[in-house]
């Protein structure tokens, strides 16, 4: 008797457990009941140096929310740095309950994750939306998959260069106006800096996996461009092993580490140091030269670490070439997209919702507020929007010269691997020879022996 | 057990088989572990047996590979042989456990028990309390005060300045010997807590008869609290080794496992190839071996110190 008893009630137990277990998927996901509480989730990053995009989806929030009774637009920020902002960001993808709508998507993650069934096609949408005239096709090109559709809409674009501490230059007897034309012109300058003003760190080059993609493009890419090598043969479409701009490039990044012309390891390996460059190391004179990107001033206009000096101090210049050699100068281009996610309840609302936040006005405010080079011509047009920053003359010069990253779904993973390369080299665990070596078989092992060839 | 209690019932009923219905009893009086046992298959086992086959597959966190990843054998685990940097991580995992869990942890917790025995009231509680204090904190907030301990412009080398020492970024140079520490501070208490309570159970006669006998305080605490004690000796060591198999976050917030890879035990390792490089199937063939780790450690406590041998 005492036996069934038991029996039943752990049987009722454990039924318990297991509907406990499998319930919370039902209400989930939000938007299939009635009127009144259809919900489109929005995933984004914040971070203390980049709350622009906060800003502007909070206005769009409120507008779309005005213009469409019944739905609520939930915002969800992603208080992460850039790599952990991917990882939170593909598990949250993982599972249905839990996809956001809209996604806040990097160019280079947009073909991964159209691959990864991630994204919705949004063709059908763009083709009914007037504004999409404005965007150029070079523009559009961010947003298209492997399949040829397109999967989101870019909200601007963005080129790279040298920041200068004028003020630190002047103390160490270097020109105001510098225009460094050879690698060799940026190690002088950082030695002299180290020489006549000891206690500032000489140069910033990011070269450690803590900064994930900052450390591929700002760091190692905007040097590799530079050389007689790149990353990707596109017409043969292959990876290249065994180049010489490669291990070049980590040589670089050695001198500068040998010679102490770098910040120390303990801020090397630090993965708020793209957030530090720009809201302590620069603002308080602490850092020279810093290769970083043109969305850096829109943290000094406003915000919290409102920097209004910035346009005396800082001076900005191209990235030279390796040894001066066409153009003259590199630079590397990215920047993000919105897209609507492979699970949206109602795709066309989340549609609706992204073409609120980027119409003429929003992307005008995104625009200026964050140092994009615009990726509207209505915008890029506008005279307040040129005359709104000092550095958009400079930057959008670059254009001319700019690189973009390889679009393959691979490269996430090639990048990795970079990452691993500068990495080993800045701590001394190999030389330029052996991570240039490590690199080479890892993208061998990733993208298959037929898909690599070697430098000529 | 169960047929124990009932001898000689079979020869009253000589229509059935005997071996028919002990093996119906049997199962009838196993019948309340069930759930137990079905929830153990389903929370413990199941996972286990996904990460096996989650191992055998190049399942990614993005790419085509998210959306159908393909069955791949053993190639991940043919990977990770050939790869240099997972024998350095196992290297370091097995340092990371003798150093922390098997020699600090259990030593200085053996030993602080045994202080305690021999302390005074007030000066037991004062020194339990601090001790303990480390071990209730979180994990992330003792990753946090030990970060702060350990950085360049941080307690320690503060410290070492009132002395006129000029201190080092300790999390760079000796990245290792940081976690170490750090883990032994933050498990300490654990075992001293284990060995307090088996050391209160070894009756004072023995050891008093020992003393009498001429014995020393090496050879007492040897020859007989050893001994007596070796029960929970074992169940320390299998639960503080498995702790200190598994710690991640300490790890990750003190030093990301860096510099390089000065400091990726296998844990760590595993969260960078599946969490950061997006190579989810491989990350899961190291959190697999880790596992497997784990289980050869427990079967040599289990053989070493056989708790049935008494």
């Amino acid at each position: 008797m005492r036996t069934t008893a038991r029996l039943v009630t752990s049987a009722a137990a454990l039924a318990l457990v297991l509907t406990a277990c499998s319930g919370g998927s039902e209400d989930s996901g939000g938007g299939d009941g009635g009127s009144g509480d259809q919900t489109i989730k929005v995933a984004y990053q914040k971070t203390d140096a980049f709350f622009q995009l906060d800003e502007l989806l909070v206005k769009s929030k409120a507008e779309f929310e005005e213009a469409n009774p019944g739905w609520t637009v939930q915002l969800e920020p992603i208080a992460a740095q850039e790599t952990d902002y991917f990882t939170k960001l593909a598990l949250m993808n993982g599972s249905p309950d839990t996809a956001p709508d809209v996604i806040y998507e990097d160019t280079f993650q947009v073909r991964p994750d159209a691959a990864a069934g991630f994204l919705a096609p949004m063709d059908d949408y763009l083709a009914e939306w007037e504004d999409w005239a404005q965007f150029p096709e070079g523009i559009r090109a961010a947003g298209l998959g492997d399949d040829g559709s397109t999967y989101g809409v870019s909200m601007g674009t963005d080129t790279r260069g040298v920041y200068y501490n004028k003020e630190i230059f002047a103390q160490a007897g270097l020109p105001e106006d510098w225009q460094p034309e050879t690698w060799d012109d940026l190690l002088e300058a950082a030695r002299t800096v180290k020489a006549e003003v000891p206690d500032v760190i000489p140069m910033n080059v990011y070269a450690s996996k803590a900064q994930g993609e900052g450390t591929s493009m700002q760091g190692f890419e905007m040097l590799l461009y530079g050389t007689d090598d790149t990353l990707y043969d596109a017409d043969a479409g292959k990876w290249i092993v065994g180049s010489q701009g490669f291990e070049d490039t980590l040589t670089f990044l050695q001198t500068l580490q040998d010679e102490e012309l770098m910040p120390g390891l303990e801020d090397a390996l630090d993965t708020n140091l793209p957030n530090r460059v720009s809201t302590e190391l620069l603002p308080e004179g602490r850092l020279a030269i810093a290769v970083d990107g043109s969305w850096m001033p829109g943290g000094w206009m406003s915000g919290d670490n409102a920097w209004p000096e910035w346009e005396e101090t800082m001076g900005m210049t191209a990235m030279p070439t390796q040894n001066g050699q066409e153009p003259g100068a590199t630079s590397m281009s990215g920047g993000w997209l919105l897209s609507i996610g492979a699970n949206a309840d109602d795709p066309e609302m989340a549609f609706n919702f992204i073409a609120n936040t980027l119409n003429e006005e929003n992307s005008f405010k995104f625009a200026t507020e964050n140092s994009q080079i615009a990726a509207r011509d209505d915008v890029a047009a506008n005279p307040d929007y040129v005359s709104f920053n000092p550095s958009f003359e400079f930057f959008s010069s670059l254009v001319p010269v700019t690189n973009f990253r390889p679009a393959t779904p691979d490269y996430a993973q090639i990048s990795n691997n970079i990452q691993v390369a500068a990495e080993s080299v800045i701590t001394g665990q190999a030389t330029p020879e052996q991570a240039a070596e490590t690199y080479d078989q890892a993208i061998t092992r990733v993208v298959g022996d037929e898909n690599v060839s070697e430098a000529s | 057990m169960a047929t124990l209690a009932l001898p000689g019932r079979d020869h009253r009923d000589p229509g059935r088989s005997p071996g028919s219905r002990r093996v119906v009893q049997s199962l009838l009086r196993t019948s309340p572990l069930i759930p137990a046992v079905v929830l153990l298959l389903l929370f413990l086992a199941g996972p286990i047996v996904y990460s096996l086959y989650g191992s055998l597959t190049n399942a990614s966190l993005t790419g085509p590979k998210a959306a159908q990843p393909d069955f791949v054998g053993f190639d991940n685990y043919a990977q990770l042989i050939d790869n240099p940097q997972f024998w350095k991580s196992l290297v370091l995992t097995l340092v990371f456990v003798i150093a922390s869990a098997l020699i600090g942890q259990n030593l200085l917790g053996m030993a602080l028990a045994l202080l305690m025995k021999a302390a005074h009231g007030p000066m037991r509680a004062v020194v339990s309390t601090i001790v303990v204090v480390s071990w209730v904190l979180p994990e992330i907030v003792a990753a946090f005060a030990l970060y702060a301990f350990f950085a360049s412009d941080g307690t320690l080398n503060i410290m070492l300045g009132w002395f006129g020492v000029e201190g080092s970024a300790w999390l760079i140079v000796l990245p290792m010997l940081a976690v170490i520490l750090a883990n032994v501070w933050r498990g300490t208490a654990f075992s001293m807590m284990v060995y307090s309570a088996a050391l209160n159970d070894v009756p004072p006669e023995i050891t008093e008869a020992a003393q009498i006998d001429g014995a020393s305080g090496w050879q007492r605490f040897s020859r007989i609290t050893v001994p007596m004690i070796r029960r929970s000796i074992s169940t320390n060591l299998m639960l503080t080794t498995l702790q200190t198999l598994g710690v991640f976050t300490l790890i990750w917030v003190m030093t990301g496992g860096g510099p390089g890879v000065e400091s990726s035990t296998l844990p760590v390792l595993a969260y960078q190839e599946a969490f950061k490089f997006s190579q989810v199937g491989y990350g899961t063939a190291i959190a697999t071996v880790t596992l497997v780790l784990g289980g050869l450690f427990a079967i040599v406590y289990i053989k070493a110190l056989k708790p049935e041998v008494d």
